[in-house]
């Protein structure tokens, strides 16, 4: 559909295009850039700056304009409310429970499938399908799951003796039942990452070792884990991310209960915003959610880089 | 080698980097063979047990809401499969708008994703103007910013331009994904030169070179953005649970969010719900399984 209306533009400045001259397609790389561009500015840089503007401000979501002006006021709030605190430490908690066994679970899984020779298929199958589907999804069949007692994970306590636990209801464990159903939905991004990374070590590395009488749990402790840095530091700093931003999974299996005891900064943030109406508050929250993240995310661009220059 | 990411293709040459990666083949890794044996039993063990929340949810979906409202055992014991639920569901129409809307908002941000990304990508990768550089920077800087956190300021911004209860609402804030620009460019930088410069010799202008050279030679990476970008889009759940509000535009992520409380202890009919919203993934999965998973490590390393 752009074809017709970019084609003129693109068109007339190839004619002025000289090699010989300096940096000649100004004016049609601009063109091309315009589109994307223009969604980057209005979705992604507009709405970040806005958010930081609006976090000095009273701003309502059911009155127009910014409101008054509020200084540090939505800061001084944040940092002092006990519920902030909780739903950051919740954030924190949540990425505690998940971070560890993502990562090492997915670690032994790619080693051992990486050994099998058949039916790589059937793992992948099983481990990274559930990565593909919607956060709802995965909560409907938790939520199931953990249904005091006729859910299948009751009832398998009682089998065993245990007593039963109403996971989703009991403050003590409703983040890790969350934390159950994230570990299942997600491990098999760090699966196949992992996979990739196995797949670049060279086979005579491993010929090599075996010749020189290295075991099986040899090779792996002394070649797999240190040739893997690379994708466990890529998977840590990953993982502690998308755990950060986790909103999906509380808001569906517990909507941030029993109580608070789950709720999480995107859930805090939310709520203060749609149904508090408070977004000058709301913004002060996202802002420093947001600053929490940008911090992980440059110093994951930085080891990229460092990387990047060492290969 | 099995698994050719995005990102390491640009180290082939042309052709082969159009012609699709190789199948996953098993890499053999020396050492005694019990070891291998053990290992992949216990793997084997993991697998299953992976699959138990997906079959049981099948198994749920299979029975009777009253059976399933007896608990474990009874789904279990059930030895009389019936598709009920899945006919109350697909009957009630709704779940066929939640499917409409998430493919229309799906299929809308990856057409307007690929096109525009990889217009964006070209400039960069290939024109030569003053700001290139900074246009980059100003690009990789996008990758860092979690849009989720700006669910808040989007909404209002949709609200201000009257937006809200459309799909545009959910496809717009999505286009500049950031990493589509990413990986496209990393594919062109790795494209030859001489197609392209006997395309101008010719006579061809920049956006014919773009768009009859550069794009037909980069189908696995439209292909490999197309399917991440459409993954991603049909599973956002914040975006649209907070822009959509008409139960009619509901995409799947949020008509299912509505589901477990308004459909109780209907609990097959949930799970069937389930199912359904699993389905077209599942599908997408087992038609491109080698382009998601290659999408996903290339993505997740470069990104």
């Amino acid at each position: 559909m752009t074809a017709q209306t970019l084609t003129p533009p693109a068109e007339a400045t190839t004619q002025t295009r000289d090699r010989t001259v300096k940096l000649p397609d100004g004016k049609a790389a601009w063109l091309f850039l315009a589109p994307f561009g223009i969604f980057y500015v209005l979705f992604l840089i507009g709405p970040t700056l806005y958010m930081f503007v609006v976090s000095f401000f009273n701003t309502s979501i059911v009155q127009p304009g910014l409101g008054g002006f509020a200084g540090i006021a939505n800061y001084a709030e944040m940092l002092t409310r006990a519920d902030f605190w909780s739903a950051m430490w919740h954030t924190l908690q949540f990425t505690l429970y998940t971070v560890p066994p993502l990562v090492i679970l997915a670690f032994v899984f790619a080693v051992l499938a990486n050994r099998v020779q058949r039916g790589q298929w059937f793992f992948r199958l099983a481990f990274f399908v559930p990565f593909v589907l919607p956060s709802a999804c995965i909560s409907l069949i938790w939520v199931f799951l953990f249904t005091p007692a006729t859910g299948l994970w009751p009832q398998f306590q009682s089998l065993l003796g245990f007593t039963q636990t109403a996971v989703l209801a009991d403050p003590t464990w409703a983040m890790v039942g969350i934390a159950v159903a994230t570990i299942w939905w997600t491990i098999g991004f760090n699966f196949v990452l992992y996979l990739a990374g196995l797949q670049d070590i060279p086979r005579e590395l491993y010929e090599a070792a075996a010749v020189d009488g290295a075991s099986p749990w040899h090779q792996i402790r002394y070649l797999t884990i240190p040739l893997l840095r690379r994708t466990t530091t890529l998977v840590i700093l990953l993982q502690i991310i998308a755990s950060l931003k986790i909103f999906d999974q509380v808001y569906l299996m517990t909507n941030g209960g029993p109580g608070i005891s789950t709720q999480v900064a995107l859930g805090l943030i939310t709520g203060t915003a749609f149904t508090d109406y408070r977004v000058g508050a709301a913004s002060a929250a996202s802002v420093l959610l947001f600053i929490v993240i940008v911090v992980i995310a440059v110093i994951r661009q930085l080891f990229d880089r460092a990387e990047e220059r060492k290969a | 080698m099995a698994t050719q990411t995005i990102g390491t293709s640009r180290r082939r040459n042309g052709v082969s980097a159009a012609a699709p990666a190789r199948a996953t083949t098993t890499t053999k890794v020396n050492g005694p063979r019990t070891f291998n044996i053990v290992a992949g039993i216990v793997l084997g063990v993991f697998a299953v047990l992976w699959l138990i929340p997906s079959a049981w949810a099948i198994k749920t979906s299979l029975v009777s809401n009253e059976t399933a409202s007896l608990g474990a055992d009874a789904i279990l014991r059930d030895t009389d499969p019936t598709l009920h639920s899945y006919a109350t569901l697909l009957q009630s129409g709704q779940l066929w708008n939640w499917y409409l809307a998430s493919f229309i908002t799906s299929a809308g941000t990856v057409v307007l994703t690929v096109v525009f990304g990889s217009m964006a990508a070209y400039a960069i990768s290939r024109l030569r103007f003053r700001g290139r550089q900074l246009v980059f920077v100003l690009i990789l800087a996008g990758i860092m910013i979690p849009a989720q956190v700006l669910i808040v300021p989007i909404f209002q911004e949709l609200e201000a331009v009257g937006l809200l209860n459309t799909y545009w609402s959910v496809i717009f804030p999505q286009v500049p994904a950031v990493i589509a620009v990413f990986i496209f460019k990393q594919f062109f930088d790795g494209l030859p030169r001489e197609m392209e410069e006997a395309a101008r010799i010719d006579g061809a202008g920049l956006w014919r070179t773009y768009w009859s050279v550069i794009m037909p030679l980069s189908r696995p990476v439209i292909a490999a953005v197309s399917i991440l970008t459409f993954v991603s889009v049909w599973n956002n759940l914040i975006l649209p649970l907070f822009v959509l509000s008409n139960p009619d535009l509901m995409t799947i992520p949020v008509g299912l969010a509505t589901v477990q409380g308004s459909y109780g202890q209907r609990f097959a009919d949930i799970q069937a719900s389930a199912v359904l919203g699993a389905l077209p993934l599942v599908v997408l999965y087992l038609l491109f399984q080698r382009r998601i998973v290659e999408g996903v490590t290339g993505s997740g390393i470069k990104g």
